[in-house]
């Protein structure tokens, strides 16, 4: 019996110090040697304050900004410690609810779309996080967002286009649009 | 459907198919002793662990030896985890001040990682310091991962070897899997995903000013790392609460399409490898080819329920495919795709929230657990449950012509049935027992998100997932209580290792029989008669065992779903 047992502790403690130690180490040193930017978080600063990172969305609420999808990370929405779904099933009153409300609250501030919806922006993504939305999600609010910001629509509708990425390799996942840095761009378009 | 979502899933699928032989190639090798191209640099470290491990690697061992090395390795594991976990206020890089989980979770979650199923009932930016996600966690998806493999190539050298009353050497295939498999793969993942955005590194939690002024606290961490042997180990255990879906896990789809083949590249590999080992490519093929019947069924089935999406939630005029708990950049088809990978084998990573798909989709994933992941399945656990199938198949056959049932020229016996019965009731018990009992207790139901057939479903899939080792969720059940931590817990010992132990069994027996040599009357193992009688063996099994529990939950809401039900 102890034969077998005595190695099992040793074996256990020499794959920690490789694989729990030794291994999270090299890769760390080796991802801030080569790639900084990404090992850190993607992130952004304007003015030399970071105002998130590219890969996390963000909230947006002013009419003036893209808003994202609703957002079931934290109370508020959007909160980069807690992310998850609202993991609320397809008999969920609640979610019929909720996504009642929402459309309810796009209609109000995009006025001039006709339903449906871009699925997208009514329900909440699984990680709470998205940082983006559909080219059509975009498009929708593309009116209101000019609007506020006193810019020719078709110029704001431009920027869209610039800023939809297209499938990986032509056919994996899906276009979309990333929310935050569409909206630094419309910032800088507006100081012009 | 669309094309382009159909051409996501041929691509997967062919590049699978693509990678199996190579891989199986150089599986057989590594695992038959012999040396590899990664020998010359490897060889030292392998040694050295022998070296401080005190271990020989050349001794033999009967199954029951294999199996002591084997628990004395797993009991080690848990006790490691579960002292770091404990422990972890009191120990370094601990930036965010993460205070030791409750003994019950600190329980729940060695089970979980020990057993390669890394169930959570924790999120992890908010409960697991840096030191518990590295040392603990990490190091338990590398040895659970090799453990795995190991007893699967234990099995194969039961089906290989002739009048022998030894499989193998226990300290010598998990340190050769660790070592040659799945460090090389997981240091070059890491670094690829690190290049495409997953983060990597030790700093406290970084505090951002939103466009609007909010204050945005972004979670940080030695990410890549452990989302690299997360995926190629099929472990699934995220860093983050939001598993794959998280952007710092899995921030494009390219990144995705990799995540998905790192999960099948073992399993599938494995099938392959068996053929190699036991003389006949024919048999690996073959195995190969009933798990992607399954698989492929299981994912048209998936992809067709969610893009054909709410009805609930078309009618508001939201329609489309079901986007709740599914991230743009994916959409619905790759969602739906690695919805089918992660529960067919035993990975449990999700990059959509399982709890928030269709009732067919839900279906399938329940189904894909139930059968025991035998569908390219776990590392190692994927070969050795679709072997235990392949045993039954063969018995069923057996029955049929009144033959004593033969696979691979080694005679079927009492023994091997008996061991394979008791594999297949066990875990089907953990789930449907512990499901029955935390339906109707309030400490089981109190705790479920949705009401109605979905709230049931998810006590449903919570115990499927444990008894599979698969470690997904309908997340929506608050699993972090002493009841849920508890039970589960009892359930992924029991999927783990009453197959574990068992499948040794097998394993010593067959090796020390004879091999017989193939007649007019040997049924062809290897031929479409054969994976027909495998695929139906898995899925009689599996519908006769959990129709009647899948009919009180999916199917029933599927019907209520179309009604306009709601709860």
């Amino acid at each position: 019996m102890w034969k077998q047992t005595l190695p099992g502790l040793r074996m256990v403690l020499v794959l920690t110090v490789l694989t729990g130690l030794v291994y999270p180490a090299v890769v760390t040193g080796l991802c801030q040697l080569l790639f900084p930017a990404q090992a850190n978080g993607s992130l952004i600063a304007r003015d030399g304050t970071i105002v998130g990172s590219s890969l996390i969305g963000q909230s947006f609420t002013r009419p003036e900004y893209f808003h994202p999808r609703p957002s079931g990370a934290g109370n508020d929405g959007y909160d980069g410690t807690l992310s998850g779904g609202s993991n609320l099933g397809p008999t969920s009153r609640k979610l019929v609810d909720r996504v009642k409300a929402t459309v309810d609250d796009l209609a109000r501030k995009n006025p001039g779309h006709l339903k449906p919806w871009p699925a997208d922006l009514a329900t909440m993504s699984a990680s709470g996080l998205d940082p983006h939305i559909s080219p059509e999600a975009a498009q929708v609010q593309t009116g209101r967002v000019a609007a506020a910001r006193a810019l020719p629509p078709a110029h704001v509708a431009s920027l869209v286009a610039r800023f939809t990425e297209g499938r990986d390799l032509g056919f994996l996942g899906e276009p979309r649009v990333n929310v935050l840095l569409l909206n630094l761009a419309l910032d800088r378009e507006s100081k012009r | 459907m669309t094309s382009n979502g159909l051409l996501q899933i041929g691509a997967y699928f062919l590049v699978i198919l693509a990678l199996t032989k190579p891989m199986g190639i150089f599986l057989a090798r590594l695992f038959q002793g012999e040396r590899t191209f990664l020998h010359p640099v490897l060889r030292p470290l392998e040694r050295l662990i022998y070296r401080l491990a005190g271990v020989r690697q050349d001794v033999e061992q009967r199954w029951t030896e294999y199996a002591a090395s084997l628990l004395s390795f797993s009991f080690f594991s848990f006790l490691s985890v579960y002292a770091i976990e404990r422990l972890q206020a009191l120990l370094p890089l601990n930036p965010a001040g993460m205070s030791a989980p409750a003994p019950d979770l600190a329980f729940n979650t060695a089970v979980s990682f020990t057993t390669n199923t890394n169930w959570q009932a924790y999120a992890g930016e908010t409960t697991m310091s840096y030191l518990v996600q590295m040392a603990a966690l990490t190091v338990q998806n590398f040895a659970s991962a090799a453990v795995g493999v190991a007893v699967a190539v234990a099995l194969i050298r039961g089906f290989s070897r002739q009048q022998s009353d030894t499989v193998g050497n226990f300290w010598a295939d998990l340190t050769r899997g660790a070592v040659y498999l799945f460090l090389p793969l997981s240091l070059a993942a890491a670094l690829w995903f690190c290049s495409q955005g997953v983060i990597q590194n030790l700093s406290g939690y970084i505090k951002a000013t939103t466009l609007e002024g909010r204050t945005q606290v972004i979670a940080q961490g030695p990410v890549a790392s452990q989302e690299a042997i997360k995926m190629i180990g099929t472990n699934g255990g995220g860093f983050f609460n939001a598993n794959s879906a998280h952007p710092f896990e899995n921030p494009t789809p390219l990144t995705n399409f990799v995540q998905m083949v790192a999960i099948f590249l073992i399993p599938a590999g494995l099938t392959h490898a068996f053929g190699r080992m036991t003389g006949d490519s024919r048999q690996g093929w073959a195995l190969f080819a009933a798990m992607s019947v399954l698989f492929l069924a299981g994912v048209l089935v998936v992809y067709g329920a969610e893009q054909s999406g709410n009805p609930n939630l078309a009618r508001l005029g939201a329609g489309g495919g079901n986007m709740e708990g599914k991230e743009v950049r994916f959409g619905v088809a790759a969602t739906a795709l690695f919805a089918t990978i992660t529960t067919a084998a035993s990975c449990g990573a999700v990059i959509g929230m399982h709890d928030s798909f269709t009732p067919l989709g839900g279906l399938v994933t329940l189904f894909n657990m139930q059968t025991g992941e035998v569908i390219f399945g776990g590392a190692g656990a994927g070969l050795y449950g679709m072997l235990l199938f392949a045993i039954l198949a063969v018995f069923i056959a057996g029955l049929m012509v009144g033959r004593t049932p033969e696979y691979l020229g080694k005679k079927i016996e009492a023994k091997e049935v008996k061991m394979a019965m008791l594999a297949l009731i066990a875990t089907s018990a953990a789930i449907l027992l512990f499901t029955a009992v935390s339906a109707v207790i309030p400490a089981g139901t109190g705790t479920v998100n949705n009401s109605g057939p979905h709230g049931f479903a998810e006590i449903l899939y919570a115990y499927s997932s444990g008894a599979a080792n698969n470690g997904s969720a309908f997340a929506g059940l608050s699993a972090n209580t002493p009841w849920y931590n508890l039970t589960i817990a009892i359930a992924m010992l029991l999927g783990r290792f009453l197959i574990i132990i068992p499948m040794l069994a097998v394993a010593g027996s067959l090796a020390g029989k004879k091999r017989l040599a193939v007649t007019s009357g040997t049924l062809p193992t290897h031929g479409p008669l054969f994976i027909g009688l495998l695929v139906g063996t898995v899925i009689v099994a599996g519908a006769l065992t959990f129709f009647p529990a899948l009919s009180l939950s999916p199917v029933v809401e599927h019907f209520l779903l179309l009604e306009g039900r709601l709860y």
